[in-house]
This record gives C-alpha cells, structure tokens and sequence, in this order.
C-alpha cells in the first residue's frame, strides 16, 4: 500500500536592524522587532494560518486517515507566542488530533550540524523540550536545517539517541535508486532516513500555478493519479515543503489550498494512504543503504550547502561565529546565549549570496554582510569580555569546573571538618 | 555602415571622462567589419590613435574659401592633410563664414577646451560642420554631448541624414538643478531634432525624458563600458601600515566631496590606521581643506592633486577602497577603472553606473553613516575586501565597449529603417 508523508516546515528569522560600525560597543540589542512582527504576521495570515486551517479540514474530512507531519523551529516558536498567540493555539489543536507530527528540528534554524555537532545537538534538544512543553509530545524524528544531512551528521544523531532522519532524495545520492523507499544510514543501521520525493514536491512548489508546465492544470485527481501510477513497491512517497509555498509562493488564487484539501479524498480513493515519519519507520520495511560524504541539504539546483557557505563573505561570517562556539557553550550568561542562538540563523547567511539573497531586507549581499559582521563584531566583544581569548579553551574549561565544583568542595571540607572537630572532642 | 561623429575630446588630450567614453566606443563598434567611423574634434594634438577611426580635426577645415596654391597648401597642412582633401572641402564651402575670424587658408583657431567663450567656439564648430556635411558621404550623424549637437542638427539639415545624439551628461548633473539657461537651451534644441537619444544611463535617460520633455520611445540606454586593461598585473599594491580610501575626480560639488569628508570623520571617530585621499582638483578645493580642519582629521587627511595617466591607475592599485559619492553622476566610468586594478568601490546610488554594478557598495550620496560604515567595514573585514576585489574585477572585465558597440548600431540601423 502507498503512503504519502507529507511535511509542512515553518520558520522565521529574527529581523536584524540597521547596525553600523558606530554602534559596536555601545548597542547589544540587534533586532526590528517591529520588522520581525510585521512580516511574521503577514506570513501567518498569508500562509501559516489558511494552511493550518487547511490541514484541520483535511483531517476532519477523512475522518482522521490524514496524518501528517510539521517541522516548527524553535525560533518561530518563540516568534508566535510573542507576537501571534493565535498559532500557538492552532498547533495545539493540531497537536491534540493526534493526526500530526512534531518534529525535532535545530531551535535556531541553524547549520550547525555542519560547523559544530554539540550545537546541533542542544539545539534540537531545546526545540523539543519547548515542543514537549507546549503540544505535550517528544520529537523522534530529525527535520535538520534546510535538510541538512551527512554521514557525519547522522553518526552524532545516532549517539544523542535519534532513530530517523529526513533529508533531501538528491540525484547525486541516489542515483537510480527511487526516494520512495525507506533507507538505512551508512553511519548505522539503527538509523532510518527518509528522502523527499524532489519532483513531485517542486509540483506544488514550483509548478503548481505555471501555465508553460506540462502538468497545469493540476488537480488533486491528477495528482493522486500521478502517485498511484509509481511502480509497485515504492510506498512512501515523502511530500515535503516549506509551509510558505501554500499561500506565498503558491497565492490562495491559484487553488492550492483546495487542491490540498481535496487531495485525501483522492488519494484514499486509489487506497493512498497517509503516513508521518515516525509511523512510517514502524510500519515500514528499510533494507538498502545510502552512503552520503559530503553535506547534502535540499537547497537549490547543487542539493549542497553553496547557497550559504559559498561564498567568502558567507565563509568568513561562519568561521568567525563558530570560532566562539566552544565559549559560549562555557558560559551561562543568558543574554548571550541568546544571541548566539540567533545569530546563528540561516537566513543571515542566506542574505549574503550573490545571487539568491531569499527573504532579504538589505540591498545586496554586502549590505547584509556588513550589518552581519558589524553585529557579530560587538557580540564577539561581550563574549571576549566573558572569556578573554588569551585563555585557551581546555584551561578555562577547567577553571570553570573549578569554580563551579567549589561550592561542592566547601561543603565537602566542611564535612570533614565537622568530623575533624567531633574526632577531637571525643 | 558609415558614421559621421562629432566629439570634442578623444585621447591621450583629455579633460574628462567625455574623450574616454568617445575613444572607448568608437574602438567598440570599430570591431564592427562594416563600420566605417569618421570622428571630428575642433583641435587634434596628432598623437590620437587612428588605427581604427579616421580623425578629422575642424580647425584644419576651410570654412571660409581663400585663393591658396598647392605648394602652400602642402606645406601649412604637413601631417594633417593632403591638398587634395583640403581642396575637396573648400569646395563643399556654401555660406558666408567671414564674420568669423579663420586664418590664412580659411581655417577656424579652437582650442578644444572649455574655454569661456565656449559658445562662440560651438557656433564655430557648427560652421565646420556645413562644410563637411556638404563634402563628405555618411549614413548617420553622431553628436557626443550638448557641445556638439548643434554641429549635428545643422549636418542633419543640409544631408537629411539621420542625427542621434549620445547624452553623456546633462547641465541637471553639472549644477545640482540650477540649469544655466543657454545651455539647456542647446541641450532641448539638440534633444528634439535628434531622430534618437541615446543616454549612458537609465538615470540619464530619465533626466532626458523628464526635464527635457522627450517622448520615451526616442530615448535609450547605452551604458559605458571600460577598456581592458593592457597588462593588469602591473599595477601591485604594497603592503602599508595604514588602509588608504581614496577619492578620485573633479573636487566640484558634483561629486560630492563634502560628504566623504564627513564620512571619513565619522570612520577616524572610532579607528585609526586609515587614510583618506582627495585626488583632483577644483572649485571646491579649497572649502574641503577648510572642512577636513574644522573636523580635526587633517593629519589622516591628504591632497596630492591632479593626477593623469598611469599615476591614476597606480594611485588606486594602491588604495583599499575607492569611493566615489557623486550626487548626480550620468555614468561615472572610474569606479570600473578602479575595480579592473582590484580596488573595491563604493558608488552613491546617484551614479549611472550603479545601474550594472553588482560588485560595489551603494549607498545614497547624502547618507554618510553608511557610507562611512562601508569603508569601516572594506577596511576591518578581510572577506568582504577579498569578495569586492576579486569579484568587482571579474565584473568589470565583462563589460566591454564591443557590446555598447551593438547596442548602438542596432540604434542606427533601427533608425534609418524608420526614415
């Protein structure tokens, strides 16, 4: 029997404001709130809302069969609470259907994978307790940064205790072999990956609305067609998509929220099921092994990391914010935590391509590389003032159990002094 | 295809970027096989390059018909002409030109300047151009900038021949909007004869439609180009304790001076270790001295001067950022010649060429914290100088005259199909 899993990703960056050399040392907030709300909202109501509404009447029509799955990251979290209760709200119901699937995706929307494992691993952590916390399930299931994956990847994955994993179902990886299978990881066999169905994906995203694509008009019955018609034996067909794609990429005029909501009535009509990830591990078998080098993420024509670490200004930012990585880590300042989690934000890096600057508010590459740069510069400095650099890391590691065990060792002299003075008095 | 050009600079002698974009697009569209080029300026020196254009210098064209023997003729003319052509022209002589005051074989003295009868010497330079216009065969006229339209209006009169005329700037540019009204004047006259605009920039070509009232489809945009460098590598920068920002040009308010002055103030508030160049002079000069003591930077703060030929290549081969704040710019060829030696620029957004620059740094003329945020950060950030560097130059050397060569042939063929 097929299956299709669909995922719906949503994630919004912190806007950054206007921050000149002048500012470093004397400035350390470096957000537009009112930027951020603005455009948060907009997408909410564009995007956010119609599809999570959407989706509610896809599972209320098939009476429950509709399952599927949603990559939230934590940064968009926080963003909904403090700007669009509403959302929270929404996902909650969502939640409590028991038709969707939370999954556990890097807090910032970083790709920290790639430039430090111990990061990526908090990361994912934080963003599912924070799920936990507010739709009362764990995340078992990996939607990593823009689907960044790598043998490498997947063997941290695998020791902090994650079991599936979704990436990108790119040419290059899999050559003939078709992404409508499940697979085993080269790092271990106890690892399940997924690969996103890249075609039929584009689809919707790209082709829905084109009237010079050979598909358009697409329908849910045409579409449904289309998936019934994969060869037998390939029973999950991974439908993954950025949740903008329904409302802004694809606007509500072209029909794609109705296209959704037909879509289960169709599917389960030539017995197309639906799956999340976590159901489709159980439910179905893995046998071949995909072996993949070098980062692959879902991002452009190359399927690799060129449209954020391409460049030497993209190169630059990312050596100099992970360069820190390590100290931060170290310390327990909130304030800076936080920052470091969001200037870790993918879409910064994103701002300074060349050629596909996405969701920008700067003019070019450079003007986003300079606010960047001039930001990290002042919040290298407060990390410099924390830890000064002329203290390597494993020393201060050290100083820092120290002063953090000394408390401990107080109490445990104290013990034995306690004891010393009974000893005596006896 | 033959053209016939009014110019009024072409290289090596040379006052602006005018004789640089003329000898530029000439060399581009010379690569054309079918283009025959007949380039007129009031005075040649006689060392311009004529490998692939023929130069006709208006102060060796009779305008005024004297009785001279062959032998006298041959001697006056050594190295400019035969008496053979200068006979040919004297016959093409139909007006009264003695109110003019010519010399003995009816020749008018220019001085292929600005000099400040500036008037006089383009009512001079449109009596040559009856002369040629009744001697010589062409299909087109070509007038570069208002100097040099009259000449083509009163050619396109007596030939019938098709007149375009190319606005390499406008008086809108010159005087930050207070026209001087004679000018303007020449500039509409010139404007509502041609038969085609051609502008180097969407900016220009805007001014043109807007200010001069001319009807959009007749105007188009032919942005300059830059000439490839001969040898590239032969300009290095050494290694120097301090960064060095430089600006390059006229010190007019055109360019803007005053705002890099501020933005070098507000970069030396915060860092040391950079210098700041003002390389050029004008009427301004003496006002930005005044100003860079007022701001107390006068120690970071240098004035070398004119500079020409390869002194300004080495100048900013040497430099770390070229900025050129212009607050109307119609194109503004020297960025490019500075990131074809690896200079990083930064260009107001008042300037044509920010139109296809994507390697630059733009900020608007005005806005001087970004400005100085920009140099701050080419300065402090070793990726983004690398980045402008090696990418700005690899942008420039695509943009080639051959190409603005075929955007304006395809003017010319387009315009004589319509007559």
């Amino acid at each position: 029997m097929k299956n299709i899993c669909f995922c719906f990703q949503m994630h919004v960056p912190y806007r950054l404001k206007r921050y000149r050399f002048f500012d470093i040392g004397h400035d350390h907030y470096y957000y537009d709130d009112m930027q951020t709300e603005e455009y948060l909202n907009w997408l909410v109501e564009t995007s956010y809302m119609p599809l999570c509404r959407t989706i509610q009447d896809m599972i209320k029509l098939s009476k429950g069969k509709f399952h599927c799955a949603l990559a939230v990251s934590g940064t968009v979290l926080e963003l909904f609470e403090q700007f669009n209760p509403e959302m929270i709200d929404v996902l909650k119901e969502l939640a409590d259907s028991k038709c969707v699937e939370f999954l556990a995706v890097p807090h910032a929307y970083a790709l920290a994978g790639e430039f430090n494992e111990n990061e990526m691993i908090d990361q994912l952590e934080k963003q599912g307790a924070l799920i936990q916390e507010q739709f009362g399930q764990k995340p078992v299931s990996v939607w990593n940064t823009e689907l960044l994956y790598s043998d490498e990847i997947a063997f941290h994955l695998q020791k902090a205790g994650y079991k599936t994993i979704l990436t990108e179902g790119a040419k290059h990886v899999l050559s003939w072999k078709s992404p409508n299978y499940l697979y085993l990881s080269a790092a271990s066999p106890k690892v399940k990956l997924l690969m996103r169905n890249t075609g039929l994906s584009d689809e919707l995203s790209f082709h829905f609305s084109d009237p010079g694509w050979y598909n358009f008009p697409l329908d849910a019955e045409k579409y449904a067609n289309m998936l019934a018609g994969l060869p037998e034996g390939e029973d999950i067909i991974n439908i993954w998509l950025g949740a903008e794609t329904f409302g802004v990429r694809q606007n509500a005029g072209t029909g794609i929220f109705d296209f959704l909501r037909a879509l289960p009535y169709y599917a389960m009509e030539r017995s197309i099921g639906f799956v999340t990830p976590a159901e489709a591990v159980k439910k179905l078998p893995a046998t071949e092994v995909i072996s993949v080098p070098y980062a692959l993420t879902w991002a452009g024509e190359a399927k690799d990391m060129s449209i954020y670490a391409g460049n030497d200004l993209q190169q630059e930012a990312i050596n100099k914010l992970y360069a820190v990585a390590e100290r931060v880590r170290l310390c327990s300042d909130k304030r800076l935590k936080n920052d470091w989690l969001k200037l870790q934000d993918i879409n910064y890096l994103h701002y300074m391509n060349h050629i596909d600057q996405g969701a920008t508010q700067f003019e070019s590459a450079y003007d986003a590389f300079i606010n960047y740069m001039n930001i990290l510069a002042d919040f290298l400095q407060l990390v410099e003032e924390q830890y000064p650099t002329t203290i390597e890391n494993e020393e201060l590691n050290e100083l820092l159990k120290t002063i953090n065990n000394q408390e401990k060792e107080i109490q445990k002299l104290n013990k034995e002094l306690a004891a010393a003075k009974k000893k005596k008095e006896k | 295809m033959k053209a016939l050009m009014f110019g009024w600079e072409f290289p090596p002698h040379i006052l602006g970027g005018l004789g640089t974009a003329s000898y530029g697009l000439t060399r581009g569209m010379a690569q054309q096989e079918d283009m025959e080029i007949t380039f007129v300026i009031p005075k040649p020196w006689g060392d311009e390059d004529q490998s692939f254009l023929k130069i006709i210098g208006a102060n060796s064209i009779p305008v005024v018909w004297k009785d001279s023997n062959y032998d006298y003729v041959r001697q006056r003319m050594e190295g400019r002409m035969s008496p053979e052509e200068y006979y040919h022209y004297r016959d093409g002589i139909r007006y009264n030109y003695r109110r003019i005051g010519t010399d003995d074989l009816g020749c008018i003295n220019f001085s292929g300047r600005y000099p400040d009868n500036l008037v006089e010497e383009i009512g001079n330079y449109e009596a040559v151009a009856s002369v040629l216009a009744h001697s010589l065969d062409f299909d087109i006229i070509h007038s570069h900038d208002w100097l040099t339209y009259p000449a083509g209006v009163f050619a396109k009169h007596i030939s019938g021949k098709p007149l375009v005329i190319h606005v390499h700037a406008t008086d809108f540019d010159r005087s930050r909007g207070n026209v001087n009204p004679t000018v303007y004047a020449i500039e509409r006259r010139g404007m509502d004869e041609a038969d085609h605009i051609m502008c180097v920039s969407e900016l220009t070509r805007r001014t043109v439609i807007e200010k001069y009232g001319q009807n959009p489809d007749k105007v188009s945009t032919v942005h300059n180009a830059v000439e490839p460098l001969p040898n590239p590598d032969e300009f290095v920068k050494h290694e120097r304790k301090d960064k060095v920002v430089t600006f390059l040009g006229r010190i007019t308010m055109q360019k803007g001076p005053e705002y890099f002055v501020e933005a070098a103030a507000r970069v030396l508030e915060k860092t040391d270790g950079v210098r700041f160049v003002m390389a050029g002079s004008g009427d301004m000069m003496n006002k930005m001295i005044d100003l860079v003591a007022q701001r107390g930077i006068a120690d970071r703060f240098h004035f070398p001067g004119f500079m020409r030929g390869k002194q300004v290549q080495e100048m900013l081969a040497e430099s770390d950022v070229y900025i050129m704040p212009s607050v109307s710019e119609p194109f503004g060829i020297s960025p490019l010649e500075a990131m074809q030696v690896g200079c990083p620029s930064i260009i107001s957004h008042q300037s044509g060429c920010a139109e296809i620059l994507q390697h630059a740094i733009k900020t608007d003329y005005w806005d001087i914290d970004a400005m100085a945020d920009a140099i701050y950060a080419i300065v402090k950030y070793p990726a983004l100088y690398k980045s402008l560097h090696e990418l700005g130059r690899e942008e420039v050397n695509n943009i080639r005259w051959y190409d603005a060569g075929i955007k304006v042939r395809k003017i010319y063929d387009r315009v004589i199909a319509n007559r």
